[in-house]
């Protein structure tokens, strides 16, 4: 459906790429985790290798969960990329791992079960 | 002269008085209609006897002056004796006061808004007897926003978090999710900012908003709180009938109004619901005394009186939305889930929060049974314990949030049976992706996507480099808020520090 309105409404994009200089938003959630309780957004270089993702941003905000220096990044880690389950390549970046602008990148470690074993 | 020969002419009885007063609609012949009142056409509804719809009020400004006058005068009393007998120190508890700091930042800022929607739908509509009932609407609404100024005002000398709450409303990030609310219904047209303030905000979902509030001061010793409410109460009994009076007039015009206005409903209850999420936590964690749980308000307020509502608008086709169901799902959880964000993200927000104590946990796990001891007990422990070593739980990262109601993507897949599982939507539109908590949200973007997509979101605006920079030092200068004094824990604050001495408790 397009708006009603009384003339022309404009098609303003407030958050395209190019206003992120030179970044990309990423957004990271941990599946049945919801100590950390919401996905996550950041503004990264395309270029960055997948691995500085796992390795170097995401600690910024699971260290927080017990859980996740349990984590083995092994097979056992189901990924979804909006949505859709993925392999990424850890030594590719972000852009050729298929992670474009906006992307949510969700990770599921099925045999961590979190605060209480109920997925928090 | 004759003057002083001619008899004084009788004075009018009241009904032809308000006739004179407030009839002031006409047919205009030098200038179309159409272009005298530009703005009642587009949305689609069709009015065919816009006589049938009358000002609910029936008050002149004579009147109305006196009857308002006579209120104030009531409460502007009860507010100086709450100053001069220091009734701040009669409170329950100073964490109370946090309820109040989102009380002025977050809906006293909404009344303004409703004053200014109010004033421009006064002149957008052709009927004279809406026009006048608007516009008195638009006086009531600045009227409340003045008394909840002047009320809070008393605790902003003793209290922090009160200094900045305009500009507080305009950036903060949490409280981009009521400002927007408001500025997505005035940015609509007058017929739809009706239905979404007048009906499905004030009529549906006001006893969520007020009655919380107002029995939470009662409880908690607050008289000065309770006092507006109550100066408040009579015109929001007014505001309701127009509410009502508006959706039956729309629907009783032409039967092509119907799903309009039912898409209208269905909307606004659901944005209506995300806003009250922070009500949620208020009532749930914020007031030391609760008199009653959110589940039990939503069950009360909506599931029972709400409901028999619609019944009522059963025979013209209208329907209880759709999102009813979704947030009777919800309503063992969103208030936890919302306090835990709060919790999580308090140094970039200008209240205090807190790990309940052990009598408000036992209220939550009596008041929660299915939930709050399976999932959140456990994590307010687990917080504890890194509280008690010295490590209290700050995220040092920002959320995703909802393109469309712009909360923290924090609601879970709880229809589903998932309720630990973050529930993720996406739409793509002009080659971009946008993301949303709910199929609720999805659907308002996709109805209107062109206005959904200038959302102001906070955590991509410092992203941008539009909030003072990247680190949080520089957002907190950029937003105002004090760090240390406005910001994190209860426990430590100045806050906490002023009520001991008070108590003697230092």
């Amino acid at each position: 459906m397009a708006i009603q309105a009384k003339g022309e409404y404009p098609v303003i994009m407030m958050d395209s790429v190019d206003k992120f200089h030179g970044n990309q938003l990423v957004y990271v959630g941990w599946d049945k985790h919801k100590l950390i309780n919401s996905a996550m957004a950041f503004p990264l270089p395309p270029a960055m290798p997948f691995k500085a993702l796992v390795h170097e941003v995401m600690p910024s905000c699971y260290k927080d969960h017990p859980d996740f220096e349990k984590v083995v990044w092994d097979d056992s880690v189901i990924w979804r990329l909006n949505g859709e389950e993925f392999t990424p390549d850890f030594e590719k970046s972000l852009e050729d791992n298929g992670i474009d602008h906006k992307s949510l990148v969700r990770f599921e470690t099925p045999n961590l079960t979190g605060i209480n074993g109920v997925g928090m | 002269m004759t003057m002083s020969t001619q008899k004084r002419k009788k004075r009018l009885n009241m009904k032809d008085k308000y006739k004179y007063m407030t009839r002031l609609g006409w047919e205009t012949t030098y200038q179309d209609m159409d272009d005298v009142f530009p703005e009642d056409k587009f949305e689609g509804i069709k009015i065919h006897d816009w006589e049938a719809w009358e000002d609910p009020f029936r008050m002149t400004m004579d009147a109305y002056w006196k009857y308002q006058g006579e209120k104030d005068k009531k409460l502007y009393a009860i507010i100086d004796a709450f100053a001069q007998n220091n009734g701040q120190k009669n409170i329950t508890d100073a964490r109370y006061v946090s309820a109040l700091k989102l009380f002025l930042t977050g809906v006293s800022p909404l009344e303004y808004q409703a004053h200014r929607g109010f004033a421009n739908i006064a002149r957008a509509f052709r009927g004279d007897g809406p026009r006048v009932a608007c516009q008195m609407q638009a006086i009531d609404e600045l009227r409340h926003v003045q008394t909840q100024v002047h009320t809070l005002s008393h605790y902003n000398k003793y209290f922090n978090g009160f200094s900045e709450w305009t500009h507080w409303h305009d950036n903060v990030w949490y409280l981009s999710v009521p400002k927007s609310f408001f500025d997505d219904a005035r940015a609509a047209g007058p017929f739809e900012f009706i239905i979404a303030i007048g009906f499905s905000f004030e009529y549906v979902l006001t006893n969520l908003l007020f009655v919380p509030f107002m029995s939470g001061a009662a409880y908690n010793g607050d008289m000065a709180t309770v006092t507006f409410g109550f100066s408040a109460q009579s015109d929001e009994a007014r505001h309701m009938t127009l509410g009502l009076q508006a959706i039956k007039f729309l629907l009783e015009q032409d039967p092509d109004n119907v799903p309009i206005v039912q898409k209208w409903i269905d909307k606004w209850t659901w944005r209506g619901y995300k806003v009250l999420g922070l009500v949620s936590a208020m009532m749930d964690y914020m007031l030391p005394e609760s008199p009653q749980s959110w589940k039990e308000a939503w069950e009360l307020y909506f599931e029972q009186n709400t409901v028999a509502l619609f019944k009522d608008l059963e025979r013209y086709g209208i329907t209880v939305p759709d999102c009813a169901a979704t947030i009777k799902a919800e309503k063992e959880h969103i208030s936890h889930q919302v306090w835990m964000t709060l919790y999580t993200h308090n140094a970039a927000a200008p209240f205090h929060t807190w790990i309940p104590d052990e009598k408000k946990m036992d209220w939550l796990s009596e008041k929660y049974p299915e939930t709050f001891d399976k999932y959140y007990r456990p994590v307010y422990e687990h917080w504890n314990k890194l509280e008690k070593e010295g490590k209290r739980y700050y995220s040092e990262m920002l959320p995703q949030l909802c393109q469309t109601c712009q909360l923290p993507m924090l609601a879970t897949e709880v229809e589903k049976g998932e309720p630990t599982q973050i529930a993720h939507r996406h739409t793509m539109y002009n080659g971009e992706r946008f993301h949303f908590c709910s199929d609720h949200c999805k659907d308002i973007f996709e109805d209107e996507p062109e206005k959904f997509i200038q959302s102001w979101l906070p955590v991509h605006q410092i992203f941008q480099g539009n909030c003072g920079g990247a680190t949080l030092p520089e957002v907190l200068k950029w937003y105002k808020v004090e760090f240390g004094q406005d910001n994190l824990d209860y426990v430590g604050s100045q806050d906490e520090k002023m009520w001991k001495e008070w108590k003697g408790e230092a």
